[in-house]
């Protein structure tokens, strides 16, 4: 298994293009959008949680991860009618724990990348269900057997988008 | 200043969410209708739509010039039955109009304001929420195009949702699975009415149905009209399940009629008139002639007697003419034979009766801008019990279910 602890100046850092930080996002948040609608299945993936993962652990900073998570949701919820903030603040939650922990951990093979987004979607659902029922009042039902499929198959298109990523990211 | 630069990310992380969730509690204390659409949301619509709109284009015109001009496998035959389905309905519309034309004159006597759907739009659903818990999709209709909030949006088969959010160019539309979307119901046979809402699953129920009453699975569900958004009698869907609930009321699951996740093209109702119910002044409209429908059947006459009658009659499948008289006999459409044979005097009874009627008439011409939905669905449903308007199983489908008739208006896609 590649999960392996190490120091801060082992593990390297990588930044992305100007134009790949907007277009890369946007490209996530529209496809989220209109896959569903010629594949209705497509609603279990979260394609900009995955650009959030990916983004964060790649540069490897909480602040930028934060940040990223923090636009990315945003802009993923002014799509919903729900009250905004729901997703942004679930995916800057993610994307300061992904860059946090990408410092710690490699992140580069293919199975920590898996295990890793299982985690983080956990964790992006779980903080979402907690302030939609808690502040917004919205009813939310959680269901186990659909959380752990949808773990597992964000986590199989996330392999795939991280290796996308992968051609455009930059070593610093 | 040393600890500030030490806890500088968990400080920016903690401000981030404090705003966010201010921003969040600011929302849901001011979360009303009236409240205009935030700036970021048109910004976030703005960017996304166009491409949706764009893509969406790119995909129908490449469907369009395959499925029109090279793949046609298929097309003649289904040209024959469409043709022999047309025939069928064209009967069907006979007997329809003629329960349509006694539901009105009924209502007349009764004072009864019917809805209209006088105009609709129709419009592409271009784009989705993209969420689980967001049942919501763009349409490629907005303000510009006369789109307002709460217009409610149908297709043929169904109710679909209404209109929540209009932007310039487009809108978004709340689907009936959305836990946030409520929708006045009424069930065909037994008439109790609920509220449709949708779950967190996506499915849809009948909620404040008492649970002393029998509600059977299978049974129709309509929009009665009471949230004052969708016109009475729109069908709605089908009860799939029946269950008993929490506290006094039944759980009803509900299948919306609408295929929800594959929708491709809506109209939205922009106009519903609502006025009294106009009996037909061509046919004879006097409350003897209604209640001569109802009266028992008159007894056989001796056979030289019927031939006698007959022999001045028209041919088999036609109608007769409206007289209190004729009305007394059983009146024998015979859509099976006359549609093989094609009876001429059974199209002619058709298209007259077609020109007549209001509600039948909206589809055959298709030009038609005034549609009525009010009761004239529950006549279809009444109607198509009968077994002589026995049909093969592709057009049971389609007049078995009352479906919304609405008029598309003369407005470009």
């Amino acid at each position: 298994m590649a999960i392996t602890y190490t120091s801060g100046e082992q593990v390297e850092v990588y930044r992305f293009s100007i134009p790949a930080t907007i277009l890369i996002p946007l490209t996530a948040v529209f496809l989220q959008a209109w896959l569903p609608l010629r594949f209705p299945f497509f609603t279990i993936f979260d394609l900009p949680l995955l650009v959030t993962i990916g983004f964060a652990t790649a540069r490897r900073s909480p602040l930028a991860g934060l940040l990223t998570g923090g636009v990315i949701g945003i802009l993923q919820d002014a799509l919903t009618h729900h009250p905004i903030g729901l997703y942004g603040i679930s995916k800057t939650v993610v994307g300061f724990g992904a860059s946090s922990l990408g410092i710690k951990l490699d992140v580069e093979h293919a199975g920590a990348r898996f295990l890793l987004t299982i985690v983080f979607y956990a964790v992006h659902e779980v903080v979402y269900f907690m302030i939609s029922r808690g502040l917004v009042g919205l009813r939310m039902a959680w269901t186990w057997p659909h959380e752990l499929l949808s773990g597992v198959a964000n986590a199989l298109l996330g392999v795939l988008v991280f290796m996308l990523l992968d051609r455009v990211k930059q070593r610093t | 200043m040393d600890v500030l630069g030490r806890y500088r990310n968990l400080i920016v992380l903690v401000g981030v969410l404090f705003a966010q969730v201010l921003g969040l509690a600011v929302q849901v204390k001011r979360t009303t209708d009236s409240e205009p659409t935030r700036l970021i949301r048109v910004w976030a619509v703005d960017v996304v739509t166009p491409l949706e709109r764009a893509l969406h284009w790119v995909q129908t015109s490449t469907g369009n010039v395959w499925h029109n001009y090279f793949y046609l496998r298929g097309v003649r035959a289904e040209n024959r039955n469409l043709k022999q389905q047309i025939e069928r309905m064209s009967l069907e519309q006979v007997r329809m109009s003629q329960d349509a034309d006694q539901a009105r004159r009924l209502q007349a006597l009764l004072a009864f304001k019917e809805q209209f759907i006088s105009r609709t739009m129709a419009a592409q659903v271009i784009g989705s929420s993209g969420s689980e818990l967001s049942r919501s999709v763009y349409i490629d209709k907005g303000e510009s195009d006369g789109i307002k909030p709460d217009m409610a949006v149908i297709t043929a088969d169904g109710i679909v949702g209404k209109v929540l959010r209009v932007y310039r160019s487009t809108s978004q539309v709340l689907l009936i699975d959305d836990q946030t979307s409520g929708v006045g119901a009424i069930l065909d046979k037994t008439r109790l009415q609920g509220i449709l809402r949708g779950t967190p699953a996506g499915e849809v129920v009948l909620e404040k149905v008492m649970s002393d009453e029998a509600v059977p699975a299978g049974e129709l569900v309509l929009t009665s009209g009471g949230d004052g958004i969708f016109p009475k009698g729109l069908l709605v869907g089908r009860v799939t399940k029946v269950a008993p609930g929490s506290e006094l009321f039944l759980n009803i699951r509900v299948r919306p009629a609408a295929d929800l996740s594959k929708l491709e093209e809506v109209l939205v109702v922009t106009k519903i008139d609502e006025r009294q119910a106009q009996p037909d002044q061509t046919g004879a409209a006097r409350a003897v002639d209604i209640l001569a429908e109802r009266l028992p059947t008159v007894p056989s006459k001796p056979e030289n007697a019927v031939k006698a009658d007959t022999s001045g009659a028209s041919a088999p499948g036609t109608v007769a003419p409206k007289s209190a008289s004729s009305d007394a006999k059983p009146k024998t459409v015979s859509p099976e034979a006359s549609a093989v044979g094609g009876v001429p005097g059974a199209r002619k009874a058709a298209s007259s009766a077609s020109s007549s009627s209001g509600a039948a008439s909206g589809n055959s011409s298709g030009t038609s801008t005034v549609t009525s939905v009010g009761t004239s669905s529950r006549n279809g449903v009444a109607a198509t019990e009968t077994p002589a308007t026995k049909v093969s199983a592709k057009p049971v489908k389609a007049t078995a279910e009352p479906k919304p008739q609405p008029a598309v208006e003369d407005s470009p896609h």
